[in-house]
């Protein structure tokens, strides 16, 4: 057992590498563009800033379609996509290319849900100070809504990580791929079960994290 | 009261009609309005709720946008002008809310520098600015804490102090009072009086209760169903309603005239000749009431009534049981009609 651990710690380590460096590119980049597609779907939406029907029933169905297929799934269809992008079809790139792809569908629609629930008043006298709807974006809803978005990132955080865990599938490795490799398919149980508590422990850590930010954010 | 000058805000046959949700008709909000609002006064709009009083004031800083006529706010007309050129015409005017519409994440003084930050004032100037707004409000010791900290009536100075901080012509007030108890409603109109008086700012005040128009309003207009069906000084319109809807308004501001189930009570604790007697600053005080029915020999006894202020007139009625002689209560009577409105209600059936 010791043996082991002194030839699977540096694996362990470099999985722990992969998962990261899927895992903060996609919350970077498919954070970005979620907030993003989120605000369009809010704006465009009948009665908003930037009402536009054919804008926002455009986007409203390619959330709609993209965001339940199974991830599993949803890599084998992205690829041609993911070949004219990346290059390739495998490897982390390819594999993270997919993710921030899922992630910005996943985020847009939390965000949407929660501008939605911000007083439509407190935008209206914002308008009626002559702020233009960029500067609205900027000043009015994304700080009153800053709390639930900071919540909504940790659940994408969450999100993410699971989506990551299936890595292997495309050859980006990572810590689901060090699990199945390591632990499932040598019959050593001990090993995924360190993978297991690991993840539990980052997961744990950035909710605390995510709930105390969302804290500060609500003062009142 | 203001001298009237030319309209700052001027309605011209404006019209506002929604299209309808789905296969439901067509909402005409506003229909054919022309107003003029003079540079100066505390306008009052009146009406029930869906009147189209909130439409109507939403015209005028172009939040909605006429689908006919036209509204001229300083010369401007909003008709014709793109969203964007309405933005700098939109922060001359002020604004405040009923619910009052703070950014629940910026502190008092954020909020109050808000309109500041859009018209790119400078921070210097901006601390000065809403140091100075806060001592007008007098909320100074309150300009580092969060709204939801705040009571009802503190939130609406806020809301206040925000609204006049980039010096408006015009501020416009929509139902502003209506979440208040009654006691900080009188101190926010108070202090919409003191905008009105000491910085000379044209206030249009939307509300469904004629108590507010009584109290700080030089002219109302009352609308229904997106007309305005009267409009004419606060003093005029309460004297003399022409319409059933501004009747009716005035009887939930005025409660001084007996109803016929009020009358029938006093009947049966006053057997004399009862009358209801108008009061204003013309008919002049009680004292005339007082000195008719002495010269005529008259007892008189105010059973009923009130007298308030209207525009900051006097208006009311009392209503008295007259004994006397003969014919010396018709007399009096007589001699009241000449200076003032009697309602002679008569004698009880004996």
């Amino acid at each position: 057992m010791n043996q082991d651990w002194e030839r699977l710690t540096p694996l362990l380590w470099e999985a722990a590498g992969q998962t990261a460096y899927m895992v903060l590119i996609t919350l970077l980049i498919g954070g970005f563009l979620g907030l993003a597609l989120g605000l369009g779907l809010y704006l465009t939406r009948p009665g908003n800033l930037l009402q536009h029907r054919f804008v926002f029933a455009v986007l409203n169905l390619a959330v709609n379609i993209v965001r339940p297929i199974p991830f599993i799934i949803f890599l084998v269809a992205l690829g041609p996509l993911t070949r004219a992008v990346i290059g390739s079809t495998i490897g982390i790139e390819a594999f993270t290319f997919a993710m921030c792809f899922m992630a910005t569908f996943v985020f847009a629609r939390l965000v949407e849900q929660n501008l939605v629930s911000i007083d439509p008043g407190v935008v209206e006298a914002a308008r009626a100070m002559g702020a233009s709807p960029l500067r609205i974006v900027r000043t009015v809803l994304v700080p009153e809504a800053l709390a639930p978005l900071i919540l909504g990132y940790t659940f994408l955080f969450v999100g993410v990580l699971d989506m990551s865990a299936i890595g292997g599938y495309l050859g980006a490795g990572g810590l689901g791929d060090f699990a199945i490799v390591q632990g499932y398919r040598q019959y050593d149980w001990a090993v995924t079960a360190v993978v297991v508590v690991i993840i539990v422990v980052i997961v744990q850590a950035v909710q605390w994290l995510g709930n105390g930010l969302a804290r500060r954010a609500l003062r009142r | 009261m203001p001298v009237a000058t030319s309209g700052i805000i001027r309605f011209e046959g404006a019209t506002k009609v929604f299209p309808g949700r789905g296969k439901g008709a067509e909402v005409r909000a506003v229909d054919g309005v022309t107003l003029d609002i003079r540079a100066g006064e505390i306008f009052g709009v009146i009406g029930q709720s869906g009147a189209g009083k909130s439409t109507l004031v939403r015209l005028i800083n172009a939040l909605e946008r006429t689908t006919g006529g036209d509204v001229v706010v300083d010369g401007t007309s909003l008709g014709s002008l793109s969203e964007a050129r309405l933005r700098p015409v939109r922060a001359g005017i002020g604004m405040i809310f009923q619910q009052f519409n703070l950014l629940a994440s910026r502190t008092v003084s954020g909020n109050i520098a808000y309109p500041l930050e859009v018209a790119g004032w400078s921070r210097d100037k901006r601390e000065a600015r809403v140091a100075e707004l806060l001592e007008f409000v007098g909320l100074s010791d309150k300009a580092g804490v969060y709204p939801s900290t705040l009571s009802g009536g503190q939130k609406q100075r806020v809301g206040i102090a925000r609204a006049l901080a980039t010096n408006p012509r015009i501020l416009l007030a929509d139902e502003a009072t209506s979440a208040l108890d009654p006691e900080t409603t009188r101190d926010v109109l108070d202090l919409l009086q003191r905008v009105n008086r000491e910085l000379g700012i044209t206030v249009v005040v939307i509300t469904h209760e004629m108590d507010v128009v009584r109290s700080i309003c030089h002219r109302v207009a009352v609308m229904e169903r997106g007309r305005v069906v009267e409009v004419g000084e606060a003093y005029q319109v309460f004297s003399a309603p022409n319409h059933d809807t501004t009747r009716r308004f005035v009887a939930t501001a005025l409660r001084d005239r007996p109803s016929p189930e009020v009358l029938a009570r006093l009947r049966t604790r006053h057997t004399g000749h009862i009358v209801t007697v108008g009061v204003d600053e013309v008919a002049g005080s009680s004292a005339v009431l007082t000195r008719t029915l002495r010269e005529h020999g008259v007892d008189g006894t105010v059973v009923y009534g009130g007298i308030t202020e209207v525009a900051e007139r006097p208006y009311g009625s009392l209503t008295v049981e007259l004994v006397g002689d003969g014919g010396a209560v018709e007399a009096a009577v007589a001699a009241l009609r000449a200076v003032t409105w009697v309602d002679d209600h008569g004698r009880a059936d004996v």
